[in-house]
């Protein structure tokens, strides 16, 4: 597969009045062509900066991308001037976002918004966008879709208005989506629906995803590929199945431990991370995690460790990634009482 | 509906093992939909919670979940009186809360406590800590003096993990989960035997909802708590509860056992949402069957006939329309409410 969208060193910054916040600092990664990549972390770790700052929809001021290269199709395109970068958003690249309620436009019937998109970068007539907007309502699985494009957004439901936005993501045959929390603001059912959907869509049109979630559940699932960040950078690289079966970082495996699992027997006490993510207006000197980290040496509090190879595709950041090895799995969610049942015991990636 | 009470309806095993605290007989809370501008009329009802039966024994934490506009909120609220409910009756520790008046109630709400979801929103931002943990202390006339007051609101910030020097700051300079932990102090001011979490944890990061969860935990086992846990996580929910509540659309849909209901899910509705839930293990979630559920969750303002759940239901059969299944013990301990699951028997 060929490479998609080459993101290097990254970093963008917010300058507030309280000091210069380093909301991304310094990744470092690449997607390839129709893969699913998952964004992992918590609230405040940069996920969602580092995303709308691929798509440079990051307010300025106070934001800036201050550094780095985003390629896409070997385009840098934090180079681009405005006209140039709107015709690449919406047409090559498209952003789902969290909550479909607030980024629609209320008054705007759904052929308006849909056909908005088309006429632009297609270059279609109001009749034609009128047409595909039906095809593509009808796409991403809305029934009745004669009526329904002429009924405002506030007629559908959470998960049909993301439905919605799906098929204005869809509409100009991207290379690339954006998902930013896509199913957050939905119910399980629903969820597993809308996660479907983009699913066999991305796969029927070789479309590149990056979905953006905290919920480790979700990524497991539909991901190829998974970044984990923390404190504004990448701390662990890998596939999926790296990821889940042979985490190399102490935050990956704390999130993996923290988290009540719904195919194990239940464990009498959970094993949470103890402390808070750091404020990213001072991001301690060293490793970011340290603080709340067991595994940490003084190292840890001089040196920022870099993304080093584990395996073959799986980076993690840490000085220790080599102690925290098996004994790190042992101790992962899989709990310590369920080894008798036979398939505690990790599948090699 | 059977007017038997909801101790001898879900099973003789629940008076035996334990003495129940709080007992719920045919909950209704229905909310009217008005039109007018002037002189309102009702023109149809929201049929929040329709008819739920259900108990909670001393010192065990009841689970109950369900999607967003189940009706789960409403009952937490309907039993702390925060709502009145339409009908049905409400029984805490043999006296029934639907017949008390506000003074009353007032004393009751001493062994009754809530904590709520969202921890930004549900404290006062001009009250400093020290005075949103002792507010109740005050109303409910628990300390004789500054001195006294002073030291309660110590100890139960130390009870939470925080320490009491932080009974001067305001909620803003605390993070979501030491906020959720000054919610969870406030809750045990008053030393309540009974509080009713609603979504405690939803609104905080995965690595944060596990401190509070063992929290929680550690205070039911230190003040021989008793809760209400209320949540759309299915995995939180069996994680902290003895036994679990499964609603939809304002009914009970199954009540059972903790492991039970997730190892041996019976009625259609439980065993669709719990495939629904991606577990964060991509070679264990690949084994798992996963139904996936069609359509969305109807209006509770115009709810199917018959079993609420029909339209979406690959169980379903004619009858589903026409009957209201109500929950009856089908396995020992197990409480359904499908007619078509084996073990129901004739409606």
């Amino acid at each position: 597969m060929a490479t998609l969208l080459e993101v290097k060193d990254l970093r963008t910054q917010f300058f507030t009045f309280s000091g210069v916040v380093k909301a991304v600092d310094g990744i470092t990664y690449e997607v390839e062509e129709g893969e699913t990549l998952g964004l992992v972390g918590e609230s405040g770790c940069g996920k969602s900066v580092s995303a709308l700052s691929l798509m440079r929809l990051i307010p300025d001021p106070p934001g800036k991308i201050v550094g780095g290269e985003v390629l896409f199709e070997g385009e840098d395109i934090l180079r681009l001037d405005m006209d140039d970068m709107r015709r690449i958003r919406g047409a090559k690249m498209a952003m789902v976002f969290q909550e479909p309620m607030t980024s629609l436009n209320p008054v705007l019937t759904l052929e308006r918004q849909l056909s908005e998109t088309l006429q632009l970068h297609k270059g279609m007539t109001r009749e034609q966008g009128r047409k595909e907007a039906v095809n593509l309502l009808a796409r991403v699985g809305i029934p009745d879709p004669e009526r329904r494009v002429r009924q405002y957004p506030h007629q559908f439901s959470g998960g049909m208005r993301q439905r919605v936005m799906i098929a204005m993501a869809l509409s100009c045959n991207p290379k690339l989506i954006i998902a930013d929390e896509p199913t957050t603001a939905l119910d399980v059912t629903i969820q597993a629906q809308i996660l479907e959907l983009m699913k066999s869509l991305t796969r029927e049109f070789g479309v590149a995803l990056i979905v953006i979630t905290h919920n480790l559940g979700v990524v497991a699932r539909y991901a190829d590929r998974v970044n984990i960040m923390y404190a504004g950078k990448i701390i662990e690289r890998g596939t999926a199945r790296q990821i889940y079966s042979n985490p190399r970082h102490p935050y990956t495996v704390g999130l993996l431990k923290s988290v009540p699992r719904l195919d194990q027997p239940r464990r009498a006490k959970l094993d949470p991370i103890e402390g808070q993510p750091p404020d990213l207006v001072n991001v301690p000197l060293g490793c970011a995690f340290r603080a709340r980290c067991r595994w940490a040496v003084d190292k840890c509090a001089t040196d920022t460790p870099p993304l080093m190879s584990v395996e073959d595709g799986h980076w993690s950041a840490c000085w220790r990634t080599e102690d925290l090895g098996t004994s790190a799995l042992d101790v992962n969610a899989r709990g310590p009482a369920t080894s008798a049942n036979g398939n505690a015991s990790a599948p090699a990636s | 509906m059977t007017t038997m009470p909801a101790s001898q309806a879900q099973g003789q095993a629940g008076t035996a093992s334990g003495d129940i605290l709080l007992e719920v007989n045919n909950l209704k809370m229905y909310f009217p939909v008005t039109s007018g501008l002037i002189f309102q009329r009702a023109t149809g009802y929201v049929k929040a919670v329709d008819g739920i039966s259900f108990f909670v024994r001393r010192g065990e934490t009841l689970g109950l979940v369900g999607e967003s506009g189940c009706g789960k909120t409403t009952t937490g609220r309907c039993i702390l009186q925060l709502y009145k409910p339409t009908s049905g009756s409400i029984k805490f520790e043999g006296t029934e809360l639907t017949s008390l008046n506000t003074n009353q109630m007032r004393t009751m709400r001493r062994k009754m406590q809530v904590i709520f979801q969202d921890p930004y929103s549900s404290l006062n931002p001009r009250m400093t800590t020290g005075n949103i943990i002792g507010e109740p202390l005050i109303v409910h006339n628990m300390v004789s003096n500054k001195e006294e007051y002073k030291e309660r609101v110590g100890e139960l910030l130390r009870h939470v993990g925080l320490n009491p020097y932080m009974a001067d700051r305001f909620p803003h300079e605390f993070s979501g989960g030491q906020r959720q932990r000054i919610g969870v102090a406030r809750a045990l001011s008053v030393n309540p035997e009974f509080i009713v979490a609603d979504e405690p944890v939803s609104a905080l990061d995965v690595s944060i909802q596990a401190q509070i969860i063992n929290l929680m935990e550690e205070l039911q086992e230190k003040f021989s708590l008793t809760y209400l846990f209320i949540a759309h996580d299915l995995a939180v929910v069996r994680h902290i509860s003895d036994r679990v509540g499964v609603m939809y659309l304002g009914r009970l849909m199954e009540v059972s056992d903790r492991n039970e209901i997730y190892i041996n899910p019976i009625h259609p509705y439980t065993k669709a949402l719990l495939s629904a839930v991606p577990i964060p293990d991509p070679i264990a979630d690949a084994q798992r069957e996963r139904i996936l559920m069609t359509g969305e969750v109807p209006s509770p303002l115009n709810p199917p006939s018959g079993c609420v759940f029909h339209p979406r239901c690959p169980l379903a059969t004619e009858k589903c329309s026409q009957v209201v299944p109500q929950l009856r013990e089908v396995e020992n301990n197990h409480w359904a409410a499908c007619i078509n699951v084996p073990g129901y028997g004739e409606t």
